[in-house]
């Protein structure tokens, strides 16, 4: 074997080529199985791992261990930085810095840490979550509270050293990847390896005389278990033995879908990042909010909320259009939402014909690759101001905040353009705002006063309280469409239902006499003549789901061939029978964890392997049907895969 | 929507049967345990003869900690070692000790019950346990059902469902490990936190049977948290079986250093000895708790996939760092880094073990921190 072996220190002590007359022997017994996979297989690192030996991983990993190669080529960096110049040191650094940044420790690590990332922004609040509590926290904690902010703690996930991290586990994994396919591959294409000295003596070994000669032995013992799926190649006539002894030996492998599982899961790992990343970069989101009859098109400006990845070209967004045509919504009797459902119309192109859909929670109106889902509902009382004259002077719905889940809802009222002269002294504009609690169902609760007791609107009513002054809308400054800036507007008194100049008044919707307020400034009178209800929508654009879940799809495919396929090897071996023509055949074989019903196969193969060795044609003595199998002129036959079985042994290096 | 009283609290009472049937099992595998130690014919002197022989031939052939064989796996030792090969003797004796490292790994695959002496009415009691439980299965399952029927929809649809589910899945994965496997010896150790977990669940956790909320209502959901359930149950026997692997795996290095002359067998060794001896060995503890991760490991992958289809449809986002993705994420981190652990040889038994634990630790946060303690999209999903 000349290929890198990721050797243990067994391997290391055991040149290949003649050994004393004791070798071979010694070799064949005296091996922890584990070692002696590791040493056996042709490609260290790749192959170690998928065939028995944990152990086969050991040397970098062994905790208090001296440092030892993780392959073959890290003495060759080493040398090279001993001797060479400094480039050379140079290069030879890099290279063990990318060595160690691709084993599976340093990924481990990684992944770890990549967890361990993932936990404050699971216990601070987020930015992306929820903003707002965010700066309920920053407000509750002044000094802790920016510290955090400066290292990401409210962003975690879209942190720099959070995307370091993954960005290093993303180019480990592709590293080891690399090298691990490539070893893969290589072993799809080559024999299995050669048997050991001794296969008898492995752990569940066993051997007999057969009264075959050893060649026709070892054709009967290849048919027995390609018979079994086995991929075997038989050692190729006039090889030899360390010792000069002709080898008759065959060599057996089983469960390479395993490997080829385990990198497809990996790869699909690797790809499902990528399609996060890439969805993170090049989709968006946007919320909305329409009453009933209104609609929206898709572009950046008709959004409440926005937010794009960094190659988002905002003005190019898909242009299509929505209007809500009906909302509803139906309750439990206690209250308990039952189910929402949108009916609107759309068009998916600025000049294509509007089609009707429905969008309910968790079934959202797909168009291309963006999707439009229902998140939330409320209620938007209409209001009409007039002036003293009788004319309207503005009117509007206005959506009101929920607040629990009986719809209580906070409204706020802002009307900036009443007509009404600035007055006093200095000068202010009338300006006119309106807060109040709105109550779908209004119930008066002698504790607490009107309050909400279903959330469908049966009886709809406002609490409203009224404010005259400067609003400081066009200062430029943003303001919260959903609370009042009240520090130059006084409160004013307002007559209503509950009588004249009162503070607040309780208008009751349904009732054409019990829903308009008077004595307003300039004698101006305000009517909550209807109530609308509104539903909030999400448009998400993720360009790249369709990529995510295919890659999650074989993720658990190769997850599945990873951990559920055995890779076991077995190998058969002849020699000459002191007396007679016969020859004395052992068996033996390895897997790559205990314990997993191995030990049940081997007594099978061997029992399979024993009758085709016993009996020159064994298809007559075999009423089971289960010898009949390994007739040796099926050979050929047999469904192995194309390719690899004795052609492949004679190419073979020994 | 209807919400039958009737047929909701007979799901109550069947729950408070099953557990009952369970705790009767629990009292049954523990007093077989009991039993055994008394009928156990070997005294501590003879195990610690028995190790001196063994032990460090399995030490210096096993080169790592966590794979000695149990004190009893020797029987049968030397049969078949080859005479007529020159080999040296300690040659012989490391392929025995592979040998019987192996076979001792093979003791459950074989379905060999060990090698402590169990009298016949320590194993009629055994067998009754076994009995108990299956009946309180069958109990557990029909209160489920019947949960189900009471609320009309599917019965995990808040934390007392969730619950009751994983101890069922716990006590289903037990079940089935004893078709296979003769793992009675694991009844009490499984049996142990189901109770105690339905207790809970019963008490602190529950809530009255109801629809669910309009955002839980989907085919995806179901799926993923049937999902997440199921992988969630088998995870908590890993946890049991990886907690006895490092009880076993103190015990029997202790043992060697008895062996071996450093240390007295101390007094807890030799109370405690029968009922740990009645234990596999620690390499197979270490097989089995693999087993069951490897076989609960994609049933997870699965789940927080179909979490992210359902997060997908429900959301539009399939991945948002919620804290209840953000924890799911981290537990699969966890026994991801477990198996990988599991295949590098300086990180196997006892470091191995404690990354299972951490995982099962992060699985739990999972479901109680996050759902009681930290608010997140998901907990709407009530208690
Ligand atoms: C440089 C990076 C990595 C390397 C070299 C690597 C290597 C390996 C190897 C050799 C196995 C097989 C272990 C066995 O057969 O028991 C394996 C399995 C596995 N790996 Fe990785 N891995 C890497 C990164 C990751 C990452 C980032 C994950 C993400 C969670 C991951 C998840 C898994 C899982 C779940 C298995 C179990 C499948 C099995 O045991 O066969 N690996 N990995």
């Amino acid at each position: 074997m000349t290929s890198p072996t990721r050797s243990t220190s067994t391997a290391a002590q055991r040149p290949d080529g003649p050994d004393g007359p004791d070798g071979p022997d010694q070799e064949a017994v005296g091996f922890d199985p584990d070692a002696s996979a590791a040493r056996r297989l042709p490609d260290g690192h790749a192959d170690g791992r998928a065939a028995v030996a944990p152990d086969a991983f050991a040397p970098p990993e062994r905790p208090g261990g001296a440092p030892q190669p993780a392959d073959g080529a890290r003495p060759v960096a080493a040398g090279n930085a001993a001797t060479g110049s400094g480039r050379r040191r140079a290069l030879a650094l890099v290279i063990r810095s990318w060595r160690q940044l691709t084993s599976m420790r340093t990924a481990l690590l990684l992944l770890f840490l990549l967890a361990l990332a993932a936990v404050p922004g699971s216990l601070l609040p987020q930015r992306n979550i929820n903003p707002m509590r965010v700066e309920q926290y920053l407000a509750a904690h002044p000094t802790l509270g920016p510290l955090l902010d400066r290292f990401s703690g409210f962003d975690v996930f879209s942190s720099p050293w959070f995307a370091a991290i993954y960005l290093l586990l993303f180019i480990s994994l592709i590293g080891c990847l690399s090298s691990r396919i490539r070893w893969h591959a290589r072993a799809l294409f080559t024999a299995p390896p050669k048997a050991p000295a001794r296969p008898g003596r492995l752990p569940g070994g066993s051997s007999w005389t057969s009264s075959l000669p050893p060649a026709e032995a070892l054709v009967a013992a290849r048919a027995a278990l390609r018979g079994r799926r086995f991929r075997a190649s038989v050692a190729a006539p006039g090889a030899r033995r360390p010792d000069g002894s002709p080898d008759h030996s065959v060599a057996a492998e089983k469960g390479y879908l395993r490997e080829t599982g385990n990198l497809l899961f990996h790869v699909a790992l690797v790809g499902l990042l990528a399609a996060v990343g890439f969805g993170s970069w090049f989709g968006y989101s946007g919320t909305t909010l329409v009453v009933n009859g209104d609609g929206f098109a898709n572009t950046v400006i008709s959004y409440d909320q926005f937010s794009g990845g960094k190659l988002v070209d905002a003005a190019k967004l898909r242009p299509f259009s929505l209007t809500l045509n009906r909302f509803q919504a139906s309750y439990e009797p206690n209250g308990e939402p039952r189910d929402f459902r949108a009916d609107v119309a759309y068009s998916d192109d600025l000049n294509a014909p509007t089609r009707p859909a429905t969008i309910r929670v968790n079934h959202p109106l797909v168009i291309g690759n963006t999707k439009i889902y229902l998140i939330g509902h409320g209620y938007a009382p209409h209001f009409v101001l007039r002036n003293v004259k009788g004319t309207v002077v503005w009117q509007g719905n206005v959506p009101c905040t929920p607040r629990d889940g009986m719809f209580t809802s906070t409204c706020t009222i802002k009307i900036p353009d009443t007509g009404l002269p600035p007055t006093g002294s200095p000068r202010r504009p009338q300006q006119l705002a309106f807060s109040g609690v709105f109550t779908p169902t209004t119930h008066l609760d002698p504790a607490r006063g009107y309050v909400s007791i279903f959330p469908a609107a049966t009886a709809p009513g406002l609490t409203i309280t009224g404010f005259v002054g400067n609003l400081h809308l066009d200062e430029g400054v943003p303001q919260n469409v959903y609370t009042v800036d009240t520090r130059d507007m006084k409160q004013i008194s307002l007559s209503g239902p509950a009588g004249a100049g009162r503070t607040a008044q309780v208008l009751a919707l349904a009732n054409p006499r019990q829903r308009t307020l008077t004595g307003l400034p300039g004698g101006m009178s305000l009517e909550a003549d209807s109530v609308a209800e509104f539903a909030t929508f999400q448009v998400k654009s993720d360009p790249f789901k369709r990529e995510a879940l295919l890659f999650a799809v074989l993720i658990i495919v190769g997850l599945i061939a990873s951990l559920r396929v055995r890779r076991r090897r077995v190998w058969v071996r002849a020699r000459p029978a002191a007396t007679g023509d016969g020859s004395v055949v052992e068996i033996g074989g390895l897997s790559r964890s205990h314990g997993d019903g191995f030990a049940v196969e081997l007594g099978q193969l061997t029992t399979l392997v024993r009758e085709a060795t016993l009996v020159p044609d064994a298809a007559e003595v075999a009423p089971d049907g289960g010898a009949t199998e390994v007739a040796p002129d099926s050979t050929e036959a047999r469904g192995a895969p194309v390719g690899d079985a004795t052609s492949n042994a004679s190419e073979q290096e020994h | 929507m209807a919400v039958n009283d009737g047929i909701s609290s007979l799901s109550d009472h069947l729950f408070g049967c099953g557990m009952a049937a369970y705790a009767a099992a629990m009292l049954g595998y523990a007093a077989e345990f009991a039993f055994s130690r008394l009928g156990t014919r070997q005294t501590d002197a003879e195990v610690a003869a028995q190790a001196t022989a063994e032990v460090p031939a399995a030490r210096a052939a096993a080169d790592r900690p966590g794979v000695l064989v149990g004190a009893g796996a020797a029987v049968g030792a030397g049969g078949e070692a080859d005479p007529a090969v020159p080999t040296a003797a300690d040659r012989a004796r490391e392929i025995e000790a592979a040998r019987r490292r192996d076979q001792a790994a093979h003791t459950l695959a074989a379905g060999n019950d060990g090698d402590v002496d169990v009298p016949a009415r320590a194993r009629w009691v055994g067998r009754i346990a076994v009995g108990l439980t299956v009946l309180g299965w069958a109990l557990h399952l029909s209160s489920v059902v019947t949960r189900g029927i009471a609320a009309d929809r599917v019965p995990w649809g808040n934390m007392y469902e969730y619950s009751s589910m994983i101890c069922l899945i716990a006590v289903t994965t037990f079940l089935g490990l004893m078709i296979r496997h003769n793992v009675r010896w694991l009844g009490v150790f499984v049996m142990v936190p189901t109770v105690l977990y339905l207790g809970f669940a019963g008490t602190v956790l529950y809530v009255a049977p109801g629809p669910l909320v309009p955002a839980l209502n989907s085919y995806w959901l179901k799926i993923h948290v049937v999902g997440a359930i199921m992988a969630s149950g088998v995870f908590l026997v890993s946890a049991v079986t990886t907690v006895l692997f490092l009880v076993k795996e103190r015990w029997e290095s202790r043992l060697a250093e008895v062996a071996a002359g450093r240390a007295e067998a101390s007094r807890a060794m030799q109370n405690r000895g029968g009922i740990v001896m009645r234990l596999p060995s620690s390499a197979a503890l270490d097989t089995l708790t693999y087993r069951i991760i490897a076989f609960a490991f994609p049933i997870w992958t699965f789940a927080i996939i179909a979490g992210a289809i359902w997060a997908e449809a429900a959301w539009g986002r399939y991945w948002g760092w919620d804290p209840k993705e953000t924890w799911s994420f981290i537990t699969w981190v966890c026994y991801a880094a477990y198996l990988h652990a599991r295949a590098t040889a300086g990180w196997r038994g006892r470091r191995a073990a404690a990354i299972s634990l951490f995982a099962f630790a992060a699985l739990f946060v999972d479901y109680y921190v996050v759902n009681l303690v930290i608010t997140g999209l998901h907990s709407y999903a009530g208690v």
